[in-house]
């Protein structure tokens, strides 16, 4: 079937089998590979993308879903001439990453926990960041990079 | 001034803040458009023989390029009546063990196919659990005669503890977990017209991986080449080549075809392997004052299906009296086969398994004569002037300040404030009880003989390239050895490149395992800059017609002068280079002087756990963690941070289960216990830094030593909570059912 979708603020349009979920849609048709896959059963958020401005898990949906929405992903955050989103900034100052695989996800479901909650506190950040695993920074500088990126003073 | 010891913003997030990096399943090289896709199939079952195979009609599915079987194989593993086949032939032993492989055009045709493969198994009687094993009744490899498959370790004396006031035993299980890196393996594979083989895999070293492959494969090392792109993690399960590697490698040459291969996180969390896997039976004796006189550690290891796991229970052994100064240690292991995934290293490997027998130990005894823990690691910790230090068990610690760790450590927490609030609340009779955990540990790193490579090269611009052997997939060495480089030759870290990963240019490494990089890949760097830093001052002195002892390098601006000259007349790096010809101004090193490293620190964990529901609450963790000199504390931080999660997470929740048939009942990240945000509390880290006597850099591995302090001080810190109520121990995971469960059995002992 036929897909139009706004990705990263670029109208696409593509044929794909009815089964393709979001996320293979996104990496293997539309060469977006920042989106990673992590699991299988929805529980690892490393596929997070937003889709209107909201987080969702891309492994989660069809790409036919998303037909007429706009997603935004990884590379849809940083300007056109480069400059980092305030998110990716605060996730390299704060050390935010390690391997990097779990970051694209934890990037996107950032932004929108800020979008909800512009100033949350760090107990809050871990509660929303719940359905984003990450193995290898134990999370505490990943939460850092959060309060930073929301503007308040990282005190830990 | 020096960049060294401050803290530097690692140079390799740019790419992976931006795009994401590039791991196996992103790669678009030109060798790979159009690569088949890769499935492999798996058992199902946990111990059968394989009666009937038909992939007839998924050859003959939409899409696919081939199937095959063992039987299509024309490579064989090593002779051993254990072998590990590349795919099941006759039998299969656990549950996701490698039994046909699919390749399809396209991604979704994989899934089609494989539901068109027709395999009967003839189930067999599934060997699961420790007595199961022992007990001989079925045999993994009835040829072998034993599911033993190695003894090992000290004979045990029967005087052992005949001078103790006190002796107690105790059995503890260090329960299987999954490693869990989360990018899982990965795979491509393509031929050139040469026939030369080019393999992309998730790997902790491209180089081992490489011999591993071509040796599988009958091809000469330099026939295949071997590269590690971003690697999405590790923690000791993705050293080398794996057998699905080698069927990779295998299909592109025989199909004709690249290949790309991604396993699915339910395949991984059985097909990977795990880690720890342990049964220990403990034995300490000792004084009503304090003194330990003898400690006794008996270790069965589940090896899984195929031992690969032999070596864990040696280290296990070496490291079994911890940080104290025991008189008697006596340690002994026995690897048995089970039908389970194999067992390997995962972060730590050996040694917090040794490190948990020991703490937990330490408490029990601490409870049995009524002292504080703390008091009574601290009667019997080495002394600084005991080092180095001999172990009874064999090891050779080189530094160590055990006992200021431990007072530093219990003073930044407010120890004595927490234990009088833990009275406060028992006098009260709060229905959430506060734990204390402590735990003190030591650790070996850079433990093997092996060495790594470095090389260092100055470009005709001046800029650096240097190449490691060391593998890093998440530990920002490059960034570490950046600061390095621009600390010894005076080049700014933006002119500096670090390579690594590629076989064709690193050909011969070690890599990233054991927490062993900054000590030998590190030096190797550092020796190489001072070989290339030798060359150049002969040709500086030829260039200004001086003697050589009379020019020197300008770290501060990176020139190089004359010796109380004015800098006006300095000469570049650039210049430098270009001055010596044809030749690279290069150096191209093995370093392997340095010994085994032993890291040491404490841990103190604070746990609420609820007594009506037996939650635990991890409230706070304080780690101190002494590896020696830092070169960049934000890296240095984020290893113990990471480390601390794994730590708590197998004190707190994870495990890998498996049924009495062998059905493993946590193989989806649904079901397995991946520890989240929500579950860990902000760290709290206090530094200590004592240097090594053993590498020129005197640091010692960080990789892994906050999880070996971490997961006992969870656990003494919960079985702490109870105490009060009876309890004296809890296995790990200490999950609310195993805590309530706990709880009633002591309360009904004592009713």
């Amino acid at each position: 079937m036929k897909v139009t979708i706004e990705v990263n603020g670029k109208t696409t349009t593509e044929d794909v089998e009815d089964r393709t979920l979001l996320v293979h849609h996104l990496r293997d048709t539309l060469g977006l590979t920042a989106t990673n896959i992590g699991c299988d059963t929805t529980s690892c958020g490393a596929c997070t993308v937003l889709l209107d401005g909201e987080s969702v898990k891309s492994c989660t949906m069809l790409a036919a879903q998303a037909d007429g929405h706009t997603v935004t992903t990884l590379e849809g955050l940083t300007g056109r001439d480069g400059e980092l989103h305030p998110m990716q900034e605060a996730f390299r100052e704060q050390h935010g990453l390690q391997c990097g695989f779990c970051t694209p996800g934890m990037i996107m479901a950032s932004v929108s926990i800020l979008k909800e909650n512009p100033t949350p506190t760090r107990e809050q950040v871990r509660q929303a960041l719940e359905g984003n695993l990450c193995r290898c920074t134990g999370y505490h500088n990943i939460v850092s990079a959060v309060i930073a990126a929301s503007g308040q003073e990282v005190d830990r | 001034m020096s960049v060294m010891g401050t803290q530097v913003v690692r140079t390799e997030d740019q790419n992976l803040i931006t795009l994401g990096g590039h791991y196996v399943d992103d790669l678009r090289e030109p060798d790979l458009i159009g690569a088949g896709h890769v499935m492999f199939l798996r058992s199902p079952v946990a111990h059968a023989r394989i009666s009937a195979l038909d992939v007839s009609a998924a050859r003959e599915a939409p899409g696919v390029l081939a199937v095959y079987t063992a039987a299509d194989l024309d490579i064989t593993p090593a002779e051993s009546p254990t072998a590990e086949p590349f795919l099941a032939r006759d039998v299969v032993r656990y549950v996701g063990e490698p039994v046909a492989v699919v390749i399809t055009e396209q991604r979704y045709q994989l899934a089609d196919a494989a539901e068109l493969v027709d395999i009967d198994y003839d189930p067999l009687d599934a060997v699961i659990g420790f007595e199961n094993a022992l007990a001989d009744n079925t045999l993994l490899f009835p040829d072998s005669g034993s599911n033993v498959v190695q003894t090992h370790g000290a004979e045990f004396a029967e005087s052992t503890f005949a001078d103790c006031e006190v002796v107690i035993t105790r059995t503890i299980v260090n329960q299987r977990v999954a490693p869990a890196p989360l990018e899982v393996r990965s795979g491509a594979a393509a031929v050139a017209e040469d026939g030369r083989l080019t393999l992309w895999l998730s790997t902790q070293n491209a180089q081992i991986a490489r011999a591993t492959v071509a040796g599988a494969l009958g091809l000469e090392p330099t026939s295949v080449r071997v590269i590690a792109p971003d690697v999405g993690g590790g923690f000791g399960a993705k050293i080398g080549a794996d057998p699905e590697a080698v069927v990779l490698g295998w299909v592109t040459r025989t199909l004709g075809r690249s290949v790309t291969w991604t396993e699915t996180r339910s395949e991984n969390l059985t097909s990977m392997t795990h880690g720890r896997a342990q049964r220990q039976t403990f034995t300490i004796g000792g004084r009503r004052d304090g003194t330990v006189l003898a400690f006794r550690l008996e270790i069965v290891q589940d090896s899984g299906a195929y031992p690969r796991a032999s070596f864990l229970p040696t280290l296990t052994e070496l490291m079994s009296s911890g940080v104290y100064h025991i008189p008697v240690v006596e340690a002994a292991s026995t690897c048995v086969v089970t039908n389970t995934t194999p067992i390997a290293a995962y972060r730590g490997a050996g040694r917090p398994e040794a490190t948990a027998a020991i703490e937990r130990a330490m408490d029990v005894f601490a409870i049995e004569i009524g002292m504080d823990p703390a008091d009574v690691r601290r009667a019997n910790f080495i002394r600084p002037e005991e080092f180095p230090f001999a172990t009874a068990s064999g090891a050779n610690y080189d530094t160590g300040e055990y006992a200021k760790a431990l007072d530093l450590l219990l003073e930044s927490a407010g120890y004595q404030e927490l234990r009088a609030e833990q009275a406060r609340r028992r006098a009260a009779g709060d229905v959430v009880a506060l734990g204390l955990g402590v735990a003190s540990y030591v650790e070996i790193t850079g433990g093997d003989a092996g060495g790594e490579s470095g090389k260092v090269v100055i470009n005709r611009d001046g800029s650096v390239t240097a190449f490691t052997g060391s593998s890093p997939h998440g530990q920002g060495l490059g960034t570490t050895f950046k600061m390095m480089l621009a600390d010894q030759l005076g080049v700014p870290m933006d002119k500096i490149t670090i390579r690594h990963g590629d076989t064709d240019e690193v050909p011969k490494a070690v890599g990233t395992f054991g927490s062993r990089s900054l000590q030998f890949g590190g030096s190797a760097i550092r020796q190489a800059a001072e070989e290339v830093i030798a060359k150049a001052k002969e040709l500086v002195a030829d260039l200004v017609e001086a003697a050589p002892e009379d020019v020197e390098l300008n770290i501060e601006d990176g020139v190089w002068q004359v010796r109380g000259a004015p800098s006006a007349g300095a000469i570049s790096w650039a210049q430098v280079s270009e001055h010596a010809g044809e030749v690279d101004l290069a150096a191209d090193v093995w370093f392997s002087k340095v010994g085994p490293t032993f890291p040491f620190g404490a841990h103190l964990a604070v746990v609420e756990v609820d007594t009506e529901t037996g939650k635990v609450k991890l409230r706070r963790i304080i780690a101190l963690d002494d590896a020696g000199p830092v070169i960049n504390p934000l890296t240095f931080r984020g290893q113990r941070h990471g480390g601390l999660a794994q730590g708590s997470a197998q004190a707190l929740l994870e495990v890998m289960n498996y049924d009495e048939d062998g059905n493993p009942t946590t193989a989806t990240l649904a079901d397995y216990s991946f520890i989240t945000a929500t579950e860990l509390p902000d760290f709290e880290l206090v530094e200590m830094e004592t240097p090594t006597t053993r590498n020129p850099l005197g640091v010692k591995g960080i990789g892994e030593a906050a999880t070996i302090g971490s997961t006992p001080a969870v656990q003494n810190a919960v079985v702490d909570a109870l105490a009060h109520l009876g309890v004296r121990h809890i296995d790990m995971p200490t999950t609310p059912l195993r805590v309530w469960q706990t709880l009633n059995e002591a309360r009904r002992q004592s009713a």
